[in-house]
């Protein structure tokens, strides 16, 4: 591994001109090797200057944090400008540390929902106590208090929140502001620290949380583009795709997410466990089906975590044993270990899942890769200060939660929590096979669509996969392909023996000499029509379908037409088709509706009573004042065409954000806790921005835990 | 004085009278003023009124004591004849106001006449505007700014010139109306459909070749025109599947519905086939519908009564049989050429109970399937195997013993059929009026025999290029309510044959002798005395026809058409006819050598309602065609090999002829004419056909014509 003795690790640094976000993961584990005060390559993104060159923009960023232009210039590596916006500097942690300071970039509020995406800034408002039967709106507008004038009060949305979004599956508020002013304004009035204190007097419980995994999500497959162009085959890459799936992984537990009824929610809560571990499981074996993949590094820096991790849930539950007067705190407390736990199961799970192929690999070639004993080795070097247990995977699964379930006595949860765990293990042997199928089913789609149920086997592939840029590997250097042809094109600069003609040809089919099983492929996406979940479920056919399907229903619509600056696609041939035509031969409906196709219009005009097709009247002779009706009319028609363009625009985005809510919905571990347990894992690591004993109280985690404090209120 | 309501029952009692003598002045009092029976072909009523009596001074006066309501009743027993209802608003002023209150229909033979027309008539519902060639926006707006509440219909069938400016202005003033004929409307565009669609209470359209129309304006259209009961698209070559989708969708009063060249597909056909109302769909020439798409549409249609899928070549029996089972209301079909009849075929109508009409030109026959499609129809009434080939005496017999109610029988070109099947058809089938049997040269006298003999109330009759004879004729002379008869090309008929004809057949209106060379001038007279009612007749190459029969002739006051082709008739003939026939409207004198300008002369002074006329080889100059240009209904004129003729003459009466549409020239004058005239012409919306034909010096015998025509056919 070239890269791994290059001594360079990258380290990505999320930076908006408003808030900081971090994906703090991973700059921890790809740091867990380099000393502070070693300048290292960081990636630092930042939000798109509208005003100014990105250049220059990010020249002054830095150097308000090295001293001088010059030194912020020769420091920069490299700009980039299109794909994501940041820059990639040599820095030192702590430049790094100076740079994400909020007196720099701005405030730094605790755990504020918020995300910059281009223009627009995401929030989302959970609502908790009274407030929660109360109408989102109107809910919002009580927040935010004097701010709003009368007008806007009676308005049922005022002007600057213009993307407001409604109450969302969880009973939370999700929505988007659409100027950074407006941002700024409810950053100022509602990420005051009283919102945040848990009063239990007050009326109203806001408590704002950052969705990460959509910053992630959004940076994940900028990082991998970005690092892939800078330093192919990087260490960082397989940490990308393994830790980035946690935040993105988790929204199948959140789609379905019951409304606060105790009984449900404990039967579903173990449901949720499963799929969750299932997902979890996914990214790492996906990486793993290639051996090379698996990292030693890597691997020691998540079990330190962990460690961590533990040690503080081990404080946690200390310090209730040591108060256990106050029921107040002990509620959120409770929900504080149980999501910590909940974490630290996935983690490990995950973990093992990195290692799971390898063994079975290791076990059918007798010769076990190269890497495999220096793990073996590594691991308990590391784990021996105070988790023996680790080292036989499955075991020491099961002894940890059993001892940190014995120290949870006092929560009342630990039912469930051991029934789900045990699901969960039992899930992830059984999910491993299954997603075998998945790499090799590449030639498919054959059939009709009207398959008997049953008459063909269903696949699920995982988010990751899916998201993945890449799905062929280079066994060598680690460089990433889309297609396999690619893949065996570049093995020739390997050297000779992948030039001979077997090494090039076609992967031949086994299968077809077995009789063909019919597959087809299921959404991973809980409650999507195309997942095997679903009551009316319709398989996919092909593997591209369930990319393309999963772009384009369940991921943001990233890629803006450069023509019209409002159609947006999230799979990018949808955006290159849409441009073919964009602005071009424009089917208009006498509403003021724009179609790009006649078909769509006339489906439009057939649906709608009173819309026609509207005439472009260029061709028509002005005459008579009859004309100038009809030219007045159309006139008429492309402003409200406009209007609609714009409301349009609104609904697709509410779209978008519907599935952002649902993303957001993992709340095992809320982005704070992790960044917490993150930076508390490393010891060399300055830990000044976060406060890891304090936050577990002021941030409850959502989703899961938010209906905990209701049931007891019932 | 008369009570008027003693008037009006008088003529509303008499159903049909020739003639009315009002006798305003006899002053002897009549105790029955009204004398009048049922069939009486005069009516007198007497007027004894004391103002009469007192007589004297003011006689004008005793018209106007006759009420409108009179006048009226007057009028409308007037309908039959123009000139008759211009020869009543003559008498006086009180006619002439009465009779332009009561005129609802117009038809104006140039867009000149259109402001003294609505001046004059200002309760017109009907407006055909199809004989003026040139119609402008103005024009159409002055329409619809006088005729703003009675018009109810308006035929811009064959007029050019106007633009959607002047069809919406129609369409927005005139809120009663109820149909619009715009077919070979080419140049119209999709603006102008726009507009139609703004006559909300649009009932009938018709856009016959409306090229230029898309999906888009008959979207307008069916959005707009939601009570459309007719549309006919007929080789509106812009529209699509979608647009005819949306027509369906919108539209669902629809009754008739023509698709008819129209590049529609199946796709369209269930949304079509779903209309409640539909009862004539007509899909003649629609080349993208094919079996498979007829079979893959599976709606039905029980309204469907009339259906029309001629010439669609890419249909074949199956096809065929698809659609027939979905439309079980059937009454009338035609499948007329590229259709197979084959059992399976003629099986599927079985279905169809009420099914009375079937259209089968040219198509593929068998026996066995003429006798499937016998037992399959309950009772047919129409049934046309006119070019089909495989037609043999076995099936037509079979088919016309099972349908006894046959009342149309068209057998056209069924060469192999004999007496045999004449027995079976005229034994059977006696209520036959209308039997087609051009060239089944098989039949011989006996079978006119038996035609003659049973078919008693045959009306309409043709045996054109047949083996027929005097003796023949005289068994068909039998048939007394014959009102058509042709017996062209029947080399063997002479005079003798045609009195038989002339003494049996009173009511005979048309008869066509074509090339039957038997003729001479005392068949013709005897055909003049004996069928007062003649119509039209064609004498074209009876060389033996000569003035004498124009001058019998000439006593057919009802003659409209008449074809003397190659007769040797002089200008005296043919002035007797013109102020003889006063109703001529086409003529054909070609090759008619002895015509010379005299004769012009004299028509263009009597004839003045002579529409088209044929010319060439005619020895007319410049001074008898100039003659011409004083009939102001001329619209159709064919000059070809006119010796006498010059380009300024020609040039002039071009010119001269403001309401022309339609100019036969030969080539060689093209380039003689001045360029501007025949623009100017042209803008007029005239259209010239240049024609490069040889010169023919000499009439070929007829004989030698048949052989050659004969030998063409084969």
């Amino acid at each position: 591994m070239s890269s791994g003795s290059s001594r360079l690790s990258i380290s990505a640094v999320v930076i908006s001109s408003l808030l900081f976000v971090s994906l703090s993961i991973l700059s921890s584990m790809a740091e867990a090797t380099t000393k502070p005060d070693e300048a290292a390559v960081q990636i630092v993104y930042v939000e798109r200057p509208e005003a100014e060159e990105p250049e220059a923009f990010h020249i002054r960023t830095l150097a308000a944090v090295l001293g001088s232009e010059e030194a912020a210039k020769d420091a920069v590596i490299y700009h980039y400008k299109h794909a994501s916006s940041g820059f990639s500097a040599k820095l030192t942690q702590s430049q790094v540390e100076q740079l994400s300071k909020p007196n720099i970039f701005g405030k730094s509020h605790k755990g504020l929902i918020f995300v910059g995406l281009g223009s627009r800034v995401f929030f989302r408002l959970y609502l908790v106590g009274p407030t929660a039967s109360m109408d989102p709106g109107q809910a919002l507008l009580e927040s935010w208090g004097c701010e709003l004038t009368s007008q806007e009060r009676n308005s049922d949305l005022p002007n600057c929140l213009k993307g407001f979004y409604g109450r969302s599956l969880s009973s939370d508020l999700m929505f988007c502001v659409k100027n950074s002013e407006t941002a700024n304004r409810l950053l100022e009035d509602l990420v005051l620290e009283k919102w945040f204190s848990t009063d239990s007097g007050a009326k109203m419980d806001f408590k704002l949380r950052r969705p990460l995994e959509a910053s992630s999500n959004a940076s994940s497959s900028m990082m991998s583009e970005i690092s892939r162009n800078l330093k192919p085959g990087l260490p960082f890459i397989q940490c990308d795709s393994t830790n980035i799936c946690y935040g993105a992984r988790q929204e199948q537990s959140f789609s379905e997410f019951p409304p606060p009824q105790v009984i449900q929610s404990r039967g579903l809560y173990a449901r949720e466990q499963k799929t969750e571990t299932k997902s979890q499981l996914e990214p790492s074996s996906a990486v793993n089906d290639l051996v090379m993949d698996w990292n030693p590094r890597l691997m020691l820096s998540n079990l330190s975590f962990l460690e961590q991790k533990i040690h503080q849930v081990q404080d946690i539950v200390r310090s209730i044993i040591s108060q256990e007067g106050r029921a107040n705190e002990l509620a959120a407390q409770q929900q504080l270990v149980t999501a910590d736990l909940t974490y630290i199961i996935i983690q490990l799970i995950s973990t093992a899942g990195t290692l799971l192929p390898n063994i079975k690999n290791a076990l059918l070639s007798a010769t076990p890769p190269v890497g495999q004993p220096g793990v073996m080795a590594n691991l308990p070097v590391n784990a021996s200060q105070k988790q023996h247990e680790v080292l036989p995977m499955e075991l020491a699964k099961a002894s940890e939660y059993d001892e940190l379930i014995k120290d949870l006595n006092s929560g009342g949860e630990g039912d469930e929590l051991i029934k789900c765990l045990n699901n969960s293990v039992a899930e992830v042997s059984e999910s491993i096979p299954i997603e075998d199928h998945d790499i090799k089913d590449y030639d498919d789609g054959l059939d009709g669509e009207n398959l008997p149920p049953g008459s063909y086997e269903v696949l699920q592939l995982e988010k990751e996969e899916i998201l993945a840029p890449h799905t062929h590997f280079c066994l060598i250097c680690g460089k990433g392909f889309k297609r396999d042809a690619n893949l065996r094109m570049h093995m020739r600069g390997h050297g000779d023996e992948y030039k001979t003609p077997a090494a090039l040809a076609k992967p031949s089919k086994e299968a077809s000499s077995e009789p063909a099983i019919i597959r087809r492929y299921s959404c991973p996406f809980v409650g999507c029509k195309r997942n095997k979940e679903h009551k009316k479920f319709q398989p996919l056919k092909t593997i591209l379908c369930v990319k393309n399907h999963y772009k384009r229903s369940h991921c943001d619509k990233s890629y803006t037409c450069s023509r019209c600056k409002t159609k947006k696609f999230s799979v990018i041939a949808d955006l290159k088709t849409h441009e073919k035509h964009c602005g071009r031969d424009k089917w208009i409906c006498s509403c003021g509706t724009t179609f790009s196709r006649k078909d769509k219009l006339f489906g439009h005009v057939a649906l709608f009573q009173g819309h026609a097709p509207a005439i472009h009247m260029d061709d028509a002779k002005v005459s008579g004042t009859s004309d100038h009706a009809q030219v007045g009319e159309t006139t008429n028609g492309m402003v409200a065409n406009m209007g609609y363009n714009f409301s349009g625009n609104a609904s697709d985005d509410a779209q978008s954000l519907d599935i952002k809510d649902v993303d957001d919905g993992q709340g095992y571990f809320s982005p704070m806790n992790f960044d917490a347990c993150n930076f508390g894992g490393l010891d060399e690591f300055p830990r000044s921005a976060y406060d890891v004993s304090e936050s577990p109280f002021s941030f409850l985690s959502t989703g899961t835990c938010s209906f905990i404090p209701r049931n007891s209120e019932n | 004085m008369v009570k008027s309501r003693d008037l009006c029952r008088g003529i509303d009692r008499s159903d049909g009278f020739a003639t009315l003598t009002l006798d305003l002045f006899s002053g002897s009092p009549n105790p029955n003023p009204c004398s009048y029976s049922r069939s009486a072909k005069r009516v007198r009523v007497s007027c004894a009124s004391p103002a009469a009596a007192a007589a004297g001074e003011n006689r004008s006066n005793l018209f106007d004591s006759l009420s409108e309501e009179v006048l009226f009743l007057i009028l409308d027993r007037l309908e039959s004849d123009p000139l008759d209802k211009k020869s009543f608003s003559l008498v006086c002023r009180s006619f002439y106001a009465a009779e332009s209150r009561h005129r609802r229909a117009l038809t104006p033979l140039r867009s000149g006449l259109l402001p003294a027309a609505l001046a004059r008539y200002p309760s017109v519902s009907r407006l055909d505007l199809s004989l003026c060639p040139s119609v402008t926006d103005a024009a159409l707006a002055s329409v619809g700014g006088a005729l703003r509440s009675s018009l109810r219909s308006i035929n811009l069938s064959r007029s050019r010139g106007f633009s959607y400016a002047g069809i919406e202005s129609i369409a927005v003033n005139c809120a009663a109306l109820v149909e619009i004929n715009l077919s070979n409307a080419t140049d119209l565009s999709d603006a102008a459909a726009a507009a139609i669609g703004r006559a909300r209470n649009l009932e009938k359209l018709w856009l016959a070749r409306c090229k230029m129309v898309t999906d888009m304006g008959i979207g307008c259209i069916a959005v707009g025109c939601q009570k459309l009961r007719l549309l006919c698209l007929k080789w509106c070559l812009g529209i699509s599947d979608l647009g005819v989708g949306l027509v369906a969708v919108k539209c669902k009063r629809l009754r008739s519905l023509d698709l008819s060249f129209v590049p529609i597909t199946e796709k369209c056909l269930p949304a079509v086939l779903q209309l409640p109302h539909l009862e004539d769909l007509a899909l003649v020439g629609c080349l993208s519908i094919d079996d498979e798409g007829l079979m893959s549409v599976k709606q039905e249609s029980k309204s469907l009564q009339v259906l029309d899928m001629s010439n669609c070549q890419h249909v074949n029996h199956t096809g065929f049989s698809s659609m027939l089972s979905k439309t079980p209301g059937l009454c009338q079909i035609s499948l007329a050429y590229y259709c197979k009849v084959t059992h399976s075929l003629a099986s599927s109508l079985q279905k169809l109970c009420n099914l009375q009409s079937i259209k089968l030109d040219g198509c593929e026959v068998t026996t066995s399937g003429l006798k499937t499609m016998a037992n399959s129809c309950r009772s047919l009434g129409e049934l046309s195997l006119s070019k089909c080939s495989g037609v043999t005496d076995e099936g037509l017999s079979f088919i016309v013993t099972k349908h006894k109610g046959l009342g149309k029988l068209d057998v056209t070109c069924c060469r192999n059929i004999t007496d045999l099947s004449l027995a079976s058809i005229t034994s059977s089938c006696t209520s036959l009026a209308n039997l087609s049997m051009e060239s089944c040269i098989l039949v011989s006298r006996e079978g006119f025999r038996l035609i003659g003999q049973r078919c008693h109330l045959l009306e309409e009759l043709d045996l054109t290029d047949n083996d027929l004879d005097d003796e023949g004729l005289r068994a068909i002379s039998g048939c007394h309510n014959l009102c058509v008869l042709k017996i062209g090309i029947c080399l063997k008929i002479s005079d003798e044959g045609l009195i038989h004809v002339a003494k049996g057949c009173p009511n005979l209106q048309e008869l066509d002798l074509y090339r039957s060379v038997g003729i001479t001038d005392i068949g013709v007279m005897a055909i003049a005395r004996g069928c007062p009612l003649l119509q039209i007749i064609n004498l074209s190459y009876c060389t033996e026809v000569t003035d004498h029969s124009l001058r019998s002739l000439s006593k057919c006051s009802n003659l409209n058409t008449l074809e003397i082709r190659g007769c040797q008739v002089s200008s005296s003939g043919l002035a007797i006819i013109a102020v003889g026939c006063r109703k001529l409207t086409k003529l054909d004198i070609k090759k008619c050598y002895y015509v010379d300008d005299a004769g012009m002369l004299l028509l263009a002074r009597f004839s003045q309602n002579l529409r088209q006329i044929n010319l060439s080889y005619c020895s007319v100059t410049d001074v008898g065609l100039l003659a011409l240009a004083s009939v102001s209904c001329l619209q159709n004129m064919t000059i070809l090999h006119s010796g006498g003729l010059t380009s300024n003459g020609l040039a002039a009466i071009l010119v001269a002829c403001g309401g022309l549409t339609k100019v036969k020239l030969h080539s060689s004058f093209k380039p003689l004419i001045p360029k501007p005239i025949l623009e100017h012409v042209e803008a007029r919306g005239c259209v010239f056909q240049w024609r490069d034909k040889p010169f023919q010096v000499e009439l070929e015998p007829s004989e030698v014509w048949k052989q050659q025509s004969q030998e063409m056919h084969v």
